[in-house]
Protein backbone atom coordinates (compact mmCIF):
# COMPACT_ATOMS: atom_id res chain seq x y z
CA UNK A 1 0.00 0.00 0.00
CA UNK A 2 2.03 3.10 -1.13
CA UNK A 3 0.41 6.63 -0.73
CA UNK A 4 1.70 9.77 -2.92
CA UNK A 5 1.50 12.95 -0.34
CA UNK A 6 1.66 16.45 -1.66
CA UNK A 7 1.62 19.39 0.45
CA UNK A 8 0.98 22.68 -0.52
CA UNK A 9 2.62 22.42 -4.46
CA UNK A 10 2.83 24.92 -6.31
CA UNK A 11 4.54 25.33 -9.55
CA UNK A 12 5.36 28.28 -11.90
CA UNK A 13 6.89 29.28 -14.84
CA UNK A 14 7.79 32.73 -15.28
CA UNK A 15 5.41 34.64 -14.43
CA UNK A 16 2.65 31.94 -15.46
CA UNK A 17 1.68 29.67 -12.11
CA UNK A 18 0.77 26.38 -13.64
CA UNK A 19 -0.39 24.21 -10.24
CA UNK A 20 -1.30 26.29 -7.72
CA UNK A 21 -0.85 25.71 -3.64
CA UNK A 22 -2.34 21.84 -4.04
CA UNK A 23 -2.25 19.33 -1.22
CA UNK A 24 -3.83 16.46 -1.23
CA UNK A 25 -3.26 12.39 -0.58
CA UNK A 26 -3.43 9.83 -3.21
CA UNK A 27 -3.82 5.94 -1.60
CA UNK A 28 -4.94 2.84 -3.26
CA UNK A 29 -7.26 2.57 -5.59
CA UNK A 30 -8.34 4.49 -9.02
CA UNK A 31 -7.97 8.08 -8.54
CA UNK A 32 -9.25 10.42 -11.15
CA UNK A 33 -7.43 13.64 -12.25
CA UNK A 34 -9.96 15.91 -13.73
CA UNK A 35 -9.36 19.05 -15.15
CA UNK A 36 -10.19 20.85 -18.72
CA UNK A 37 -7.06 21.02 -20.80
CA UNK A 38 -4.25 23.43 -19.51
CA UNK A 39 -6.15 23.15 -15.92
CA UNK A 40 -1.93 21.79 -14.94
CA UNK A 41 -2.46 18.41 -14.96
CA UNK A 42 0.28 17.36 -16.75
CA UNK A 43 2.56 19.68 -14.57
CA UNK A 44 1.09 18.09 -11.73
CA UNK A 45 1.47 14.18 -12.78
CA UNK A 46 5.19 15.65 -14.23
CA UNK A 47 5.84 16.35 -10.39
CA UNK A 48 4.73 13.13 -9.39
CA UNK A 49 6.76 11.57 -11.68
CA UNK A 50 9.72 13.31 -10.51
CA UNK A 51 10.16 14.60 -13.88
CA UNK A 52 9.68 18.65 -12.51
CA UNK A 53 10.68 19.73 -9.39
CA UNK A 54 7.84 21.67 -7.48
CA UNK A 55 8.53 25.44 -7.14
CA UNK A 56 7.49 25.32 -3.71
CA UNK A 57 5.50 22.51 -1.45
CA UNK A 58 6.61 18.80 -1.18
CA UNK A 59 5.53 16.18 -2.98
CA UNK A 60 6.80 12.56 -1.45
CA UNK A 61 5.58 8.99 -1.69
CA UNK A 62 5.45 6.73 1.59
CA UNK A 63 7.48 9.47 2.80
CA UNK A 64 10.44 9.84 0.18
CA UNK A 65 10.77 13.14 -1.49
CA UNK A 66 10.33 12.46 -5.62
CA UNK A 67 12.31 15.10 -7.03
CA UNK A 68 16.00 13.56 -8.17
CA UNK A 69 15.66 10.23 -6.54
CA UNK A 70 15.31 7.65 -9.20
CA UNK A 71 15.00 5.02 -6.28
CA UNK A 72 11.66 5.99 -5.86
CA UNK A 73 11.17 4.58 -9.56
CA UNK A 74 11.47 0.88 -8.21
CA UNK A 75 8.44 1.92 -6.62
CA UNK A 76 6.13 3.78 -9.42
CA UNK A 77 5.22 3.52 -12.92
CA UNK A 78 4.75 5.52 -15.16
CA UNK A 79 2.94 5.92 -18.35
CA UNK A 80 3.62 9.15 -20.60
CA UNK A 81 1.00 10.75 -22.64
CA UNK A 82 3.19 11.15 -25.49
CA UNK A 83 3.11 8.35 -28.09
CA UNK A 84 6.49 7.78 -29.19
CA UNK A 85 8.05 4.80 -27.99
CA UNK A 86 11.06 2.73 -29.27
CA UNK A 87 8.98 2.61 -32.21
CA UNK A 88 12.04 0.29 -33.85
CA UNK A 89 11.86 -2.45 -31.16
CA UNK A 90 9.28 -5.01 -31.08
CA UNK A 91 6.98 -5.04 -28.06
CA UNK A 92 8.93 -7.63 -26.44
CA UNK A 93 11.93 -6.25 -27.24
CA UNK A 94 10.63 -3.24 -25.70
CA UNK A 95 8.95 -4.31 -22.20
CA UNK A 96 12.28 -6.75 -22.09
CA UNK A 97 14.77 -3.83 -22.06
CA UNK A 98 12.43 -1.96 -19.71
CA UNK A 99 12.76 -5.26 -17.47
CA UNK A 100 16.55 -5.26 -17.59
CA UNK A 101 16.82 -1.65 -16.95
CA UNK A 102 15.17 -2.26 -13.65
CA UNK A 103 17.46 -4.48 -12.92
CA UNK A 104 15.48 -7.60 -12.33
CA UNK A 105 15.96 -10.93 -11.07
CA UNK A 106 14.49 -12.67 -13.94
CA UNK A 107 13.29 -10.03 -16.70
CA UNK A 108 12.61 -12.59 -19.55
CA UNK A 109 9.39 -13.82 -17.23
CA UNK A 110 9.02 -10.43 -15.76
CA UNK A 111 8.07 -9.07 -19.05
CA UNK A 112 6.04 -11.84 -20.51
CA UNK A 113 4.11 -11.33 -17.27
CA UNK A 114 3.53 -7.77 -18.26
CA UNK A 115 2.64 -8.35 -21.69
CA UNK A 116 0.33 -11.25 -20.61
CA UNK A 117 -0.93 -8.70 -17.98
CA UNK A 118 -2.60 -6.31 -21.02
CA UNK A 119 -2.88 -9.03 -23.44
CA UNK A 120 -0.68 -7.83 -25.90
CA UNK A 121 0.84 -11.39 -25.94
CA UNK A 122 -0.48 -12.70 -29.58
CA UNK A 123 1.13 -8.94 -30.97
CA UNK A 124 4.61 -8.47 -29.06
CA UNK A 125 6.46 -9.91 -32.25
CA UNK A 126 5.65 -6.82 -34.20
CA UNK A 127 7.66 -4.06 -34.12
CA UNK A 128 6.02 -0.85 -31.71
CA UNK A 129 5.64 1.14 -35.20
CA UNK A 130 3.11 -0.81 -36.88
CA UNK A 131 0.43 -0.98 -33.65
CA UNK A 132 -2.60 0.83 -33.23
CA UNK A 133 -2.30 3.76 -30.80
CA UNK A 134 -5.14 1.40 -28.49
CA UNK A 135 -1.93 -1.52 -28.75
CA UNK A 136 0.41 1.33 -28.47
CA UNK A 137 -1.12 2.37 -24.99
CA UNK A 138 -0.76 -1.26 -23.44
CA UNK A 139 2.85 -1.57 -24.40
CA UNK A 140 3.35 1.81 -22.51
CA UNK A 141 1.01 -0.13 -19.53
CA UNK A 142 3.13 -3.21 -19.75
CA UNK A 143 6.19 -1.50 -19.90
CA UNK A 144 5.18 0.92 -16.54
CA UNK A 145 3.82 -2.67 -15.12
CA UNK A 146 7.43 -4.84 -15.70
CA UNK A 147 8.54 -4.20 -12.05
CA UNK A 148 5.09 -4.56 -10.04
CA UNK A 149 4.97 -1.19 -9.19
CA UNK A 150 2.47 -0.36 -6.21
CA UNK A 151 2.07 3.27 -7.89
CA UNK A 152 0.62 3.81 -11.47
CA UNK A 153 0.63 6.89 -13.09
CA UNK A 154 -0.89 7.48 -16.29
CA UNK A 155 -1.36 10.75 -18.07
CA UNK A 156 -4.39 11.06 -20.24
CA UNK A 157 -4.06 7.44 -21.07
CA UNK A 158 -7.90 7.10 -22.86
CA UNK A 159 -6.37 10.22 -25.58
CA UNK A 160 -7.06 9.15 -29.25
CA UNK A 161 -8.63 5.91 -27.98
CA UNK A 162 -11.26 4.24 -29.85
CA UNK A 163 -14.39 3.26 -27.32
CA UNK A 164 -13.10 -0.64 -27.62
CA UNK A 165 -9.65 0.53 -26.82
CA UNK A 166 -11.03 2.24 -23.70
CA UNK A 167 -13.28 -0.15 -22.21
CA UNK A 168 -10.34 -2.50 -22.19
CA UNK A 169 -8.07 -0.16 -20.85
CA UNK A 170 -10.64 0.84 -18.05
CA UNK A 171 -10.83 -2.84 -17.20
CA UNK A 172 -7.21 -3.54 -16.85
CA UNK A 173 -6.90 -0.02 -14.64
CA UNK A 174 -9.49 -1.78 -12.64
CA UNK A 175 -7.65 -4.99 -11.71
CA UNK A 176 -4.67 -2.73 -11.02
CA UNK A 177 -6.45 -1.20 -8.49
CA UNK A 178 -8.03 -4.48 -7.80
CA UNK A 179 -4.83 -5.58 -6.89
CA UNK A 180 -4.26 -2.88 -4.13
CA UNK A 181 -2.08 -0.44 -6.73
CA UNK A 182 -2.44 3.05 -6.04
CA UNK A 183 -3.81 4.43 -9.70
CA UNK A 184 -3.85 7.55 -10.64
CA UNK A 185 -4.69 8.87 -14.21
CA UNK A 186 -5.64 12.28 -15.75
CA UNK A 187 -8.65 13.29 -17.74
CA UNK A 188 -10.66 15.96 -19.34
CA UNK A 189 -13.46 14.13 -19.89
CA UNK A 190 -16.18 13.65 -16.88
CA UNK A 191 -17.88 10.58 -17.96
CA UNK A 192 -14.23 8.35 -18.28
CA UNK A 193 -13.24 9.33 -14.70
CA UNK A 194 -16.95 8.84 -13.23
CA UNK A 195 -16.59 5.96 -15.07
CA UNK A 196 -13.44 4.83 -13.55
CA UNK A 197 -12.36 6.41 -10.24
CA UNK A 198 -13.31 5.97 -6.73
CA UNK A 199 -12.18 9.42 -5.85
CA UNK A 200 -11.66 12.00 -8.19
CA UNK A 201 -9.66 15.57 -7.18
CA UNK A 202 -11.01 18.24 -9.67
CA UNK A 203 -7.97 20.90 -11.19
CA UNK A 204 -8.95 24.17 -12.36
CA UNK A 205 -6.62 26.87 -13.50
CA UNK A 206 -3.70 25.04 -11.24
CA UNK A 207 -6.04 25.36 -8.42
CA UNK A 208 -7.73 22.17 -6.41
CA UNK A 209 -11.40 22.63 -7.00
CA UNK A 210 -13.02 20.06 -5.40
CA UNK A 211 -12.15 16.45 -3.76
CA UNK A 212 -14.31 13.82 -3.50
CA UNK A 213 -16.34 10.91 -4.63
CA UNK A 214 -17.93 10.98 -8.26
CA UNK A 215 -21.00 11.37 -6.44
CA UNK A 216 -19.94 14.39 -4.08
CA UNK A 217 -18.15 15.90 -7.91
CA UNK A 218 -21.71 15.10 -9.89
CA UNK A 219 -23.50 17.14 -6.86
CA UNK A 220 -21.16 20.09 -7.35
CA UNK A 221 -21.85 20.19 -10.87
CA UNK A 222 -25.07 19.70 -11.11
CA UNK A 223 -26.38 21.89 -8.01
CA UNK A 224 -25.71 25.28 -9.87
CA UNK A 225 -27.28 27.36 -12.00
CA UNK A 226 -27.88 26.16 -15.32
CA UNK A 227 -28.48 28.26 -18.69
CA UNK A 228 -31.35 26.86 -20.94
CA UNK A 229 -32.23 27.62 -24.16
CA UNK A 230 -36.50 27.39 -24.76
CA UNK A 231 -38.16 27.23 -27.92
CA UNK A 232 -41.75 26.81 -27.88
CA UNK A 233 -44.95 28.05 -29.68
CA UNK A 234 -45.98 30.75 -27.55
CA UNK A 235 -42.37 32.07 -26.07
CA UNK A 236 -44.11 35.08 -23.66
CA UNK A 237 -46.87 32.57 -22.10
CA UNK A 238 -44.24 30.35 -21.45
CA UNK A 239 -42.44 32.46 -20.06
CA UNK A 240 -44.53 33.91 -17.21
CA UNK A 241 -45.59 30.54 -16.60
CA UNK A 242 -41.91 29.59 -15.76
CA UNK A 243 -41.30 32.91 -13.60
CA UNK A 244 -44.94 32.26 -11.91
CA UNK A 245 -43.27 28.14 -10.82
CA UNK A 246 -40.34 29.90 -8.67
CA UNK A 247 -38.06 27.41 -10.41
CA UNK A 248 -35.79 29.64 -12.22
CA UNK A 249 -34.30 32.63 -11.11
CA UNK A 250 -34.42 34.50 -14.81
CA UNK A 251 -36.04 33.99 -17.82
CA UNK A 252 -34.95 36.45 -20.57
CA UNK A 253 -36.82 36.78 -24.08
CA UNK A 254 -34.95 37.21 -26.61
CA UNK A 255 -35.63 36.35 -30.67
CA UNK A 256 -34.38 32.72 -30.90
CA UNK A 257 -36.61 31.69 -27.75
CA UNK A 258 -36.05 32.00 -24.15
CA UNK A 259 -32.89 32.00 -22.07
CA UNK A 260 -33.60 30.39 -18.74
CA UNK A 261 -31.42 30.70 -15.58
CA UNK A 262 -32.91 27.49 -13.72
CA UNK A 263 -31.64 27.64 -9.68
CA UNK A 264 -32.26 23.58 -9.65
CA UNK A 265 -31.49 21.49 -12.68
CA UNK A 266 -33.34 18.59 -11.37
CA UNK A 267 -36.59 20.47 -10.68
CA UNK A 268 -36.43 22.50 -14.03
CA UNK A 269 -36.10 19.73 -16.19
CA UNK A 270 -39.00 17.58 -14.41
CA UNK A 271 -41.12 21.15 -14.36
CA UNK A 272 -40.92 22.55 -17.93
CA UNK A 273 -42.55 20.06 -19.63
CA UNK A 274 -45.56 19.89 -16.92
CA UNK A 275 -45.60 23.94 -17.13
CA UNK A 276 -45.97 23.62 -20.69
CA UNK A 277 -48.54 20.92 -20.63
CA UNK A 278 -50.97 22.80 -18.18
CA UNK A 279 -50.47 26.21 -20.34
CA UNK A 280 -50.80 24.36 -23.44
CA UNK A 281 -47.84 25.13 -24.68
CA UNK A 282 -45.89 23.18 -26.91
CA UNK A 283 -42.13 23.06 -26.79
CA UNK A 284 -39.80 23.24 -29.90
CA UNK A 285 -36.95 23.08 -28.10
CA UNK A 286 -35.21 22.99 -24.98
CA UNK A 287 -31.24 22.70 -25.07
CA UNK A 288 -28.38 23.25 -22.19
CA UNK A 289 -26.58 26.67 -23.02
CA UNK A 290 -23.38 26.06 -21.07
CA UNK A 291 -22.77 22.53 -20.79
CA UNK A 292 -19.40 22.71 -21.48
CA UNK A 293 -16.64 21.22 -19.00
CA UNK A 294 -15.03 24.76 -18.57
CA UNK A 295 -18.36 26.41 -17.71
CA UNK A 296 -18.77 23.35 -15.08
CA UNK A 297 -14.82 23.98 -14.04
CA UNK A 298 -15.62 27.97 -13.98
CA UNK A 299 -18.62 27.45 -11.50
CA UNK A 300 -16.81 25.16 -9.41
CA UNK A 301 -13.55 27.64 -9.28
CA UNK A 302 -15.81 30.31 -8.32
CA UNK A 303 -17.60 27.97 -5.99
CA UNK A 304 -14.44 26.67 -4.12
CA UNK A 305 -12.39 30.13 -4.16
CA UNK B 1 27.85 1.91 -18.67
CA UNK B 2 24.75 0.11 -19.19
CA UNK B 3 24.33 -2.36 -21.66
CA UNK B 4 20.61 -2.17 -22.32
CA UNK B 5 20.78 1.55 -22.94
CA UNK B 6 23.90 1.14 -25.23
CA UNK B 7 22.27 -1.07 -27.25
CA UNK B 8 18.75 0.54 -27.82
CA UNK B 9 21.17 3.64 -29.00
CA UNK B 10 23.25 1.83 -31.09
CA UNK B 11 19.76 0.38 -32.71
CA UNK B 12 17.97 3.89 -32.93
CA UNK B 13 21.69 5.69 -34.50
CA UNK B 14 21.76 3.17 -37.35
CA UNK B 15 18.41 3.48 -37.98
CA UNK B 16 17.78 6.43 -38.37
CA UNK B 17 17.88 8.51 -41.76
CA UNK B 18 20.99 10.26 -40.45
CA UNK B 19 23.28 6.90 -40.30
CA UNK B 20 23.60 7.20 -43.58
CA UNK B 21 25.74 10.24 -43.42
CA UNK B 22 27.68 8.09 -41.09
CA UNK B 23 28.93 5.79 -43.95
CA UNK B 24 28.96 8.58 -46.61
CA UNK B 25 31.30 10.96 -45.09
CA UNK B 26 34.09 9.04 -44.34
CA UNK B 27 33.71 7.34 -47.69
CA UNK B 28 35.15 11.26 -49.58
CA UNK B 29 38.35 11.07 -47.87
CA UNK B 30 39.45 7.54 -48.47
CA UNK B 31 38.16 8.32 -52.15
CA UNK B 32 40.22 11.18 -52.29
CA UNK B 33 43.17 9.52 -50.70
CA UNK B 34 42.84 6.77 -53.47
CA UNK B 35 42.69 9.46 -56.38
CA UNK B 36 46.08 11.40 -55.31
CA UNK B 37 47.45 7.95 -54.94
CA UNK B 38 46.76 6.76 -58.20
CA UNK B 39 47.55 10.03 -59.91
CA UNK B 40 51.17 10.05 -57.81
CA UNK B 41 49.85 13.53 -55.86
CA UNK B 42 50.51 11.97 -52.33
CA UNK B 43 53.69 13.67 -50.98
CA UNK B 44 53.91 14.24 -47.57
CA UNK B 45 52.57 17.84 -47.82
CA UNK B 46 49.82 16.92 -49.73
CA UNK B 47 48.99 14.26 -47.52
CA UNK B 48 49.40 16.17 -44.20
CA UNK B 49 47.31 19.05 -45.50
CA UNK B 50 44.54 16.45 -46.20
CA UNK B 51 44.79 14.90 -42.94
CA UNK B 52 44.74 18.27 -41.31
CA UNK B 53 42.19 20.06 -42.95
CA UNK B 54 39.85 17.51 -44.55
CA UNK B 55 39.71 15.28 -41.89
CA UNK B 56 40.88 16.00 -38.46
CA UNK B 57 39.53 19.67 -38.97
CA UNK B 58 36.04 18.97 -41.27
CA UNK B 59 34.89 15.58 -41.22
CA UNK B 60 36.08 14.73 -37.45
CA UNK B 61 33.98 17.33 -35.88
CA UNK B 62 30.90 16.91 -38.21
CA UNK B 63 31.23 12.82 -37.76
CA UNK B 64 31.36 13.31 -33.87
CA UNK B 65 28.44 16.33 -33.84
CA UNK B 66 26.47 13.60 -35.89
CA UNK B 67 27.64 10.63 -33.01
CA UNK B 68 27.38 12.59 -30.29
CA UNK B 69 24.22 14.76 -30.75
CA UNK B 70 22.77 11.41 -32.24
CA UNK B 71 23.07 9.25 -29.33
CA UNK B 72 20.15 11.60 -26.73
CA UNK B 73 19.12 14.86 -28.75
CA UNK B 74 16.16 12.95 -30.90
CA UNK B 75 15.43 10.92 -27.51
CA UNK B 76 14.93 13.84 -25.49
CA UNK B 77 13.16 15.65 -28.51
CA UNK B 78 10.54 12.76 -28.90
CA UNK B 79 10.04 11.87 -25.46
CA UNK B 80 11.48 8.32 -25.54
CA UNK B 81 14.01 9.15 -22.62
CA UNK B 82 11.14 8.91 -20.34
CA UNK B 83 11.22 5.38 -20.39
CA UNK B 84 15.27 5.19 -19.31
CA UNK B 85 14.82 8.15 -16.83
CA UNK B 86 11.80 6.33 -15.07
CA UNK B 87 14.25 3.55 -13.87
CA UNK B 88 16.23 3.28 -10.76
CA UNK B 89 19.30 4.27 -12.81
CA UNK B 90 21.86 6.76 -11.48
CA UNK B 91 21.66 9.67 -14.07
CA UNK B 92 25.55 9.81 -15.00
CA UNK B 93 25.49 6.10 -16.24
CA UNK B 94 22.91 7.09 -18.60
CA UNK B 95 25.17 9.81 -19.68
CA UNK B 96 28.33 8.42 -19.55
CA UNK B 97 26.56 5.27 -21.82
CA UNK B 98 25.14 7.62 -24.19
CA UNK B 99 28.79 8.92 -24.64
CA UNK B 100 30.66 5.66 -24.90
CA UNK B 101 28.37 4.70 -28.13
CA UNK B 102 28.57 8.29 -29.68
CA UNK B 103 32.61 7.90 -29.34
CA UNK B 104 32.44 4.17 -30.33
CA UNK B 105 30.29 5.22 -33.61
CA UNK B 106 33.40 8.05 -33.77
CA UNK B 107 36.34 5.29 -33.65
CA UNK B 108 34.51 3.19 -36.47
CA UNK B 109 33.02 6.02 -39.17
CA UNK B 110 35.99 9.08 -38.89
CA UNK B 111 39.00 7.26 -36.72
CA UNK B 112 39.18 4.41 -38.56
CA UNK B 113 38.53 6.14 -41.95
CA UNK B 114 41.66 8.02 -40.51
CA UNK B 115 43.99 5.28 -40.00
CA UNK B 116 42.72 3.99 -43.78
CA UNK B 117 43.07 7.56 -45.34
CA UNK B 118 46.46 8.09 -43.70
CA UNK B 119 47.86 4.56 -45.12
CA UNK B 120 46.52 4.96 -48.72
CA UNK B 121 48.36 8.44 -48.72
CA UNK B 122 51.82 7.71 -47.05
CA UNK B 123 51.29 4.24 -45.92
CA UNK B 124 53.71 4.27 -42.29
CA UNK B 125 56.12 6.68 -43.88
CA UNK B 126 57.09 9.53 -40.95
CA UNK B 127 54.90 7.84 -38.79
CA UNK B 128 52.22 10.72 -40.41
CA UNK B 129 49.29 8.19 -40.36
CA UNK B 130 49.99 6.95 -36.71
CA UNK B 131 49.95 11.10 -35.51
CA UNK B 132 46.65 11.76 -37.24
CA UNK B 133 45.02 8.31 -35.95
CA UNK B 134 46.02 9.22 -32.67
CA UNK B 135 44.79 13.10 -32.66
CA UNK B 136 41.68 11.54 -33.96
CA UNK B 137 40.95 9.28 -31.05
CA UNK B 138 41.72 11.98 -28.79
CA UNK B 139 40.25 14.61 -30.90
CA UNK B 140 36.38 12.29 -30.87
CA UNK B 141 36.62 11.80 -27.75
CA UNK B 142 36.32 15.61 -26.67
CA UNK B 143 34.21 16.49 -29.47
CA UNK B 144 31.74 13.63 -28.54
CA UNK B 145 32.07 14.59 -24.79
CA UNK B 146 31.09 18.41 -26.28
CA UNK B 147 28.42 17.34 -28.50
CA UNK B 148 26.44 14.51 -25.88
CA UNK B 149 26.67 17.24 -23.00
CA UNK B 150 25.50 19.90 -25.87
CA UNK B 151 22.01 17.66 -27.25
CA UNK B 152 21.16 17.08 -23.41
CA UNK B 153 21.42 21.18 -22.21
CA UNK B 154 19.69 22.34 -25.84
CA UNK B 155 16.95 22.03 -28.61
CA UNK B 156 19.45 23.63 -30.98
CA UNK B 157 22.29 21.24 -29.93
CA UNK B 158 22.95 20.70 -33.86
CA UNK B 159 22.33 24.10 -34.87
CA UNK B 160 25.03 24.92 -32.01
CA UNK B 161 27.47 22.05 -32.78
CA UNK B 162 27.58 23.21 -36.75
CA UNK B 163 28.42 26.47 -35.88
CA UNK B 164 31.32 25.70 -33.45
CA UNK B 165 32.64 22.52 -35.74
CA UNK B 166 32.28 24.47 -38.92
CA UNK B 167 32.65 28.27 -37.98
CA UNK B 168 34.72 28.61 -34.94
CA UNK B 169 36.95 25.41 -35.47
CA UNK B 170 38.19 26.14 -39.18
CA UNK B 171 37.61 30.17 -39.47
CA UNK B 172 38.27 32.15 -36.23
CA UNK B 173 40.56 29.33 -35.15
CA UNK B 174 42.90 29.80 -37.93
CA UNK B 175 42.75 33.41 -37.64
CA UNK B 176 43.39 34.42 -33.97
CA UNK B 177 46.14 33.14 -32.49
CA UNK B 178 44.81 33.25 -29.31
CA UNK B 179 41.55 31.50 -30.36
CA UNK B 180 43.46 28.88 -31.59
CA UNK B 181 44.28 27.18 -28.69
CA UNK B 182 40.72 27.18 -27.48
CA UNK B 183 40.23 24.49 -30.42
CA UNK B 184 40.11 20.94 -30.57
CA UNK B 185 41.51 20.78 -33.21
CA UNK B 186 44.70 22.07 -32.07
CA UNK B 187 44.74 19.69 -28.98
CA UNK B 188 44.18 16.66 -31.77
CA UNK B 189 46.97 17.89 -33.86
CA UNK B 190 49.23 18.92 -31.46
CA UNK B 191 48.63 14.85 -29.92
CA UNK B 192 49.24 14.37 -33.64
CA UNK B 193 52.54 15.90 -33.80
CA UNK B 194 54.18 14.25 -30.72
CA UNK B 195 53.22 10.59 -32.34
CA UNK B 196 54.44 11.72 -35.67
CA UNK B 197 57.69 12.52 -36.58
CA UNK B 198 57.65 15.39 -39.17
CA UNK B 199 57.64 18.86 -39.20
CA UNK B 200 54.35 18.79 -41.45
CA UNK B 201 52.04 19.69 -38.09
CA UNK B 202 52.34 22.83 -36.31
CA UNK B 203 49.32 22.94 -33.45
CA UNK B 204 49.15 26.63 -32.05
CA UNK B 205 49.40 24.34 -28.66
CA UNK B 206 52.10 22.52 -26.66
CA UNK B 207 51.15 18.94 -25.69
CA UNK B 208 51.30 19.34 -21.84
CA UNK B 209 48.51 22.37 -22.74
CA UNK B 210 46.58 19.77 -25.10
CA UNK B 211 46.51 17.21 -22.73
CA UNK B 212 45.39 19.15 -19.76
CA UNK B 213 42.62 20.79 -22.09
CA UNK B 214 41.24 17.60 -23.83
CA UNK B 215 40.77 15.37 -19.96
CA UNK B 216 39.37 18.74 -18.59
CA UNK B 217 37.11 18.68 -21.77
CA UNK B 218 36.11 14.91 -21.97
CA UNK B 219 35.50 15.31 -17.79
CA UNK B 220 33.92 18.10 -18.12
CA UNK B 221 31.05 17.26 -20.81
CA UNK B 222 30.78 13.99 -18.97
CA UNK B 223 30.03 15.39 -15.70
CA UNK B 224 27.92 18.41 -17.01
CA UNK B 225 26.14 15.97 -19.02
CA UNK B 226 25.09 13.41 -16.05
CA UNK B 227 23.98 16.57 -14.14
CA UNK B 228 21.63 18.22 -16.42
CA UNK B 229 20.17 14.68 -17.10
CA UNK B 230 19.93 14.53 -13.87
CA UNK B 231 17.60 18.05 -13.65
CA UNK B 232 16.01 17.11 -17.36
CA UNK B 233 12.41 18.68 -17.11
CA UNK B 234 9.59 17.48 -19.00
CA UNK B 235 8.18 19.70 -21.81
CA UNK B 236 4.95 20.65 -20.18
CA UNK B 237 2.57 21.27 -23.42
CA UNK B 238 -0.16 21.45 -20.37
Amino acid sequence: MSELRLDQVSRWYGNVVAVNGISMTIGPGVTGLLGPNGAGKSTLIHMMGGFLPPSTGTIELDGATIWKNPQIYRHVGLVPERESAYDFLTGRQFVLAMAKLHKLPDPGAAAQRALAMVEMEPAQDREIGKYSKGMKQRVKMASALVHDPPVLLLDEPFNGMDPRQRLQLMDLIRRMAAEGRTVLFSSHILEEVERLATHIEVIVAGRHAASGDFRAIRRLMTDRPHVFLVRSADDRRLAAAIIADGSARSVELSGQGLRVEATDFRRFTWLLPQVARKEGVRLLEVSPADESLESVFSYLVGGAG
Amino acid sequence: MNATIAAITLRAMLGRRRALLLFALPALPILLAVILRMTGDNDLGTSAGVLQSLVLGTLLPLLCLIAGTGVIGPEIDDGQIMYILTKPIPRPVITTTKLVVAFGLAVVFAVIPTLLTGLLLTGTFSGLTAGFTAGALVGAAAYCAIFVALAVISRNAVTIGLIYALVWESLIGNLASGARSASVQQWALSVADAVADTDRITPAVSLPVAVVLLVVVVAGGAFLAGGRLGTLTAATAD
